[in-house]
């Protein structure tokens, strides 16, 4: 890989919703304003996984339309996965990556459980190009 | 083009039966340059023959129908029908109709089949003298039953003994009188045909075997029968009220005779492998047709001839060098089957024979000199073993040491003539001529399934008797090929959906976690999560969005809608049977105005309405709701609809009630969680307006009751559904419905159609017959009571969604704002909103429209 990659912080931590808000072992969607503008996140909620919440971005790149939320989640190969209801790719909960096709990857987040508070810690954006390859060293 | 038309070969053929009509589907499939006349003596075009006595079990002619003058007229085929051919002028090449029509040849077809033969007996032509041969046959017979208390069927041979069963049918005391010493003497040896007589005499047939009648005297009307038979010998004479001759067939070679072709010895127009009379010009098929003196009585032999006189059309000529005549079939439900030299005549040859008088079983085998080949075999009572026989002597196999180990029932079974060792050139289907080459083939060309390897070759699709063989080949092959069958349903249980189905009503499991904890392994996935959410709502019928179940439910299910392309969903309200109120259109209307949906009539009549976001459901089925609609299921793998025509209410036409039973079916099994969807209809008359015949099941009006039809398909895999039962009253038809959807419900694989599931159940049509309407399985109580359980615990899923807050609360787009999708973007197209395509995003000249 060799791509050396830096990140610059650009927003602080956001409070997006109350663990109330989501659902055991299926997910939601919550909107972020963000500094590029609204994002939608769709948050998964695994209670007896370590971490338990997982957020990708809600647009699915081949299904186009903004509905990941709305997947099944389960496991295949001992990889966390989201499948689109769509067309029933499955994405990593952990990587965004797309099994079916490892060209395609969806963004993913960092979030937190804070006081029964889902929080998405800071926003970064790389400042270095990755390489296609290489594993998103965000987390 | 002119030119074209004027250098076509003008085909005649004559007679449409079986054999005439199979031979125009070849011609008009080589796509010779032909111009064909179709000119049949009877009054409707080709039907089967085969299984003319379903007529009497509530088959219609047009059930039995194997064309339409509409389907030959459309394919460019000139038919005449009730016209017959009387005269072949041979110097004009012409032939001449009754009704004096003449039409010109290049080429002759005859296609006339034969009559049956009725013995010169004094008072045979009486009005209640009848044969067995035509539809209209069947039609006097019937007739003459309704006031008969007594039926004689003169001929014991295979026809003789259809013929015994359908006035069985028809609730006639039942004799069968045969000259000859014993039953199918043609196909049977003494012992087999023995056992076979015994048989029948327990289903309450008076068999009178070496028994010539003399006369027919027709008794005075005082007397409480029409005739009285009087034969040779000093046999007791017998009254009766109805007589049916069928003591063999005849030639119908009159034709030929009167225009000097050659005519067999013993009748019928000979032939050579080519299929050409004595006049090159002109062909003769099927059983009119005589190839080395011998007349082949069956329709497969008569299929073969027709497909090579086809064939001298063309540039690939084929021949025709006879058949083999062994034949498997049911006489009055007792299995009889007779290959080869059945009834060992041969010098030299040598024989085994096995008969169980405590079960009725005979089985003979008929084998070469040096005991190393199978020469014949005759089976009565059990057939099971016929496949495997058959190949060994259609194939020359060499037998195994002891070849008596293949009918003596032994504690091991016995030994299994492995697919492997069937040649290529094995014919495995004799009904449609498919070899084992052809079934490895079309394996090879990626069918990984017996379901695929039928739709494929159309094995086993005439009478499904080569299913068990097909099966094993299908099986070996893959195993061959190292292609395992892994038939677990996903990696996170090792088990069949039909496994699951039993492991969680065995153990009452309740949820998913249960479940995978007690059974798998992992954390499920989108294949196994919603099976299970449908085999625990098809047992414990809890509300789909439970917090337990709802993660476990397919989008469509988990937000009770169907999805569509840019994540919008579509909403289909239950319309039962397809009758809606002026006022309830009205709302559906509102609603559509109200929140800019796009509508459309869907195929099983009701109204669709698209484009509803996420957050507008719960308030739309609010209003819905409210106006007295109901879910309908659309997104669920449940039962979706039931069409209906107007019936007895409107149609002029109608025979039942079709629109109020639709109705009561749709609401009986609305909500039933099952394998796939389950579509369904119910018409009021044989026009079949609703297309039953197309659903998983079908129901359609006779004069008396309801005919059922099971297993049928429309979309991607059409499938005509199987005539189930006849002339059910209402409380039966219902019975036997309950059964048999939840006896797929139990069985069939996840996602699999009725039609599928149908074509890969061990057994078929008959098989379920047996489970549903004999029940055979001893399941049929509790089948029943399972589905009065979902019938008893029918809720509404969007009424108990839109009156709990928490469930409500699942439908919001966004957990943290009132906003809407922005992606979501519509177009105008005919007065209403669709998804823009990625062309006019693209464009961006699209103004988002909310």
């Amino acid at each position: 890989m060799g791509t050396t990659t830096t990140f610059r912080e650009v927003s602080a931590s956001t409070v997006l919703c109350t663990i109330d808000d989501l659902i055991e072992n299926a997910g939601v969607c919550a909107l972020f304003d963000g500094p590029n503008g609204e994002e939608q996140i769709a948050l998964y909620y695994l209670p007896a996984q370590s971490p338990s919440v997982y957020a990708l971005n809600n647009w699915d790149p081949l299904g186009k339309a903004n509905v990941l939320s709305r997947g099944i989640l389960g496991s295949l190969n001992n990889t966390l996965v989201v499948a689109s209801p769509l067309y029933k790719q499955h994405f990593s909960l952990v990587s965004g990556e797309c099994l079916e096709d490892s060209t395609v990857k969806v963004k993913t987040y960092d979030v937190d459980v804070i006081d029964n508070k889902i929080v998405l810690q800071g926003q970064k954006e790389a400042t270095a190009s990755l390489s296609l390859d290489s594993p998103n060293s965000a987390a | 083009m002119l030119t074209n038309q004027m250098n076509r070969t003008k085909v005649v053929v004559v007679g449409n039966g079986m054999v005439g009509h199979h031979y125009v589907e070849q011609l008009r499939n080589l796509n010779a340059n032909c111009e064909i006349v179709v000119i049949g003596g009877e009054p409707r075009p080709a039907y089967d023959r085969v299984h003319l006595s379903e007529y009497f079990n509530g088959k219609t002619a047009e059930d039995l129908a194997l064309t339409t003058r509409e389907h030959y007229e459309a394919t460019g085929i000139q038919a005449h029908f009730g016209d017959e051919v009387l005269a072949i002028d041979r110097e004009q090449k012409q032939v001449v109709t009754r009704g004096g029509r003449r039409f010109d040849y290049d080429k002759l077809v005859l296609a006339t089949g034969s009559y049956p033969f009725v013995p010169p007996i004094p008072g045979n032509e009486h009005k209640r003298c009848l044969v067995y041969r035509t539809i209209d046959d069947l039609g006097a017979i019937k007739a003459n039953a309704a006031d008969s208390k007594i039926g004689v069927v003169i001929g014991g041979g295979l026809l003789g003994l259809e013929c015994a069963n359908a006035l069985l049918n028809l609730g006639l005391e039942v004799h069968v009188i045969e000259f000859a010493p014993g039953l199918m003497g043609v196909q049977l040896d003494p012992g087999g045909s023995g056992m076979l007589r015994r048989k029948i005499e327990e289903l309450g047939v008076s068999v009178h075997t070496s028994t010539a009648t003399q006369k027919i005297e027709v008794l005075p009307d005082s007397d409480p029968h029409h005739l009285r038979m009087v034969f040779a010998d000093s046999e007791e004479p017998l009254d009766t009220d109805l007589i049916v001759f069928s003591a063999g067939i005849r030639p119908y070679d009159q034709l030929a005779r009167e225009s000097d072709l050659r005519v067999g010895d013993r009748g019928g127009v000979v032939i050579d492998h080519h299929c050409t009379s004595s006049d090159p010009d002109i062909y003769a098929i099927g059983e009119c047709a005589s190839l080395g003196n011998f007349i082949y009585g069956l329709v497969a032999p008569g299929y073969r001839m027709a497909e090579a006189a086809a064939s001298q059309l063309s540039d690939d000529k084929v021949s025709f060098t006879g058949a083999d005549m062994s034949t498997k079939l049911k006489l009055l439900g007792v299995d009889v089957g007779a290959i080869g030299d059945s009834t060992g005549r041969a010098d030299g040859v040598q024989e085994y024979v096995y008969s169980n008088a405590k079960e009725g079983i005979y089985k003979r085998l008929v084998v070469s000199a040096d005991y190393s080949r199978l020469l014949g075999a005759v089976l009565v009572g059990d057939c099971t073993d016929y496949d495997m026989l058959l190949q060994y002597y259609l194939n020359e196999i060499e037998l195994p040491e002891m070849p008596e180990s293949l009918i003596v029932p032994s504690s091991d079974g016995a030994p299994l003539l492995g697919a492997g060792a069937l040649p290529m050139t094995a014919t495995v289907c004799s009904c449609l001529n498919v070899s084992k080459g052809d079934i490895c083939a079309s394996i090879d060309n990626g069918c990984c399934s017996v379901a695929d390897v039928k739709s494929e070759t159309q094995a086993s699709t005439g009478c499904g008797g080569c299913a068990a063989l097909l099966k094993s080949i299908v099986d070996d092959e893959m195993l061959s090929r190292g292609m395992t069958v892994n038939t677990d349903i996903c990696e996170h249980f090792s088990y069949t959906r039909q496994d699951l189905f039993h492991l969680i009503k065995v153990g009452e499991i309740k949820s998913f976690d249960a479940l995978i904890e007690q059974h798998g392994q992992g954390l499920g996935c989108d294949i196994c999560k919603p099976a299970v959410a449908s085999i625990l709502a098809s047992l414990w019928n809890e509300h789909v969005l439970q917090p337990e179940h709802a993660p476990l439910q397919d989008t469509n299910d988990r937000y009770m809608a169907n999805i569509q392309k840019n994540g919008t969903y579509s909403v289909v309200p239950r319309i039962a049977g397809g009758e809606i109120t002026p006022d309830k259109l009205i709302v559906l209307g509102e609603i559509g105005k109200q929140y800019n949906l796009y509508t459309k009539i869907t195929g099983g009549q009701r109204i669709d309405l698209f484009g509803a976001r996420l957050e507008e459901l719960p308030e739309i089925w609010g209003t819905l709701s409210e106006a007295g609609f109901e879910t309908g299921h659309a997104y669920g793998k449940a039962l979706r609809t039931v069409k209906s025509c107007v019936g007895t209410s409107w149609c002029r036409y109608g025979q039942q009630d079709s629109t109020t039973m639709a109705i009561f079916i749709e609401n009986r099994y609305k909500g039933l969680r099952s394998p796939h969807k389950i579509k369904s209809a119910v018409s009021g008359c044989t026009r079949e307006c609703a297309e039953a015949q197309s659903k998983d099941f079908g129901v359609i009006a006779t004069e008396t009751g309801w005919n059922l039809y099971l297993g049928g398909n429309g979309g991607m895999k059409p499938r005509h559904a199987d005539l189930f039962a006849t002339d059910l009253d209402d409380e039966t038809l219902i019975k036997y419905i309950d059964r048999y959807l939840m006896f797929y419900v139990r069985t069939a694989d996840r996602l699999q159609r009725t039609s599928v599931w149908l074509d890969n159940l061990e057994g078929g049509l008959e098989y379920l017959k047996e489970v549903v309407i004999e029940d055979r399985l001893g399941l049929c109580a509790e089948l029943e009571q399972q589905m009065e359980n979902i019938v008893g615990t029918y809720q509404c899923e969007w009424k108990a969604a839109i009156d709990d807050p928490d469930k409500k609360k699942q439908f919001r787009q966004f957990v943290n704002s009132d906003k809407q999708d922005s992606a979501v973007v519509l177009v105008e197209e005919r007065k209403q909103l669709r998804p823009a395509t990625d062309e006019e995003l693209d464009d961006n000249m699209i103004a988002k429209v909310s």
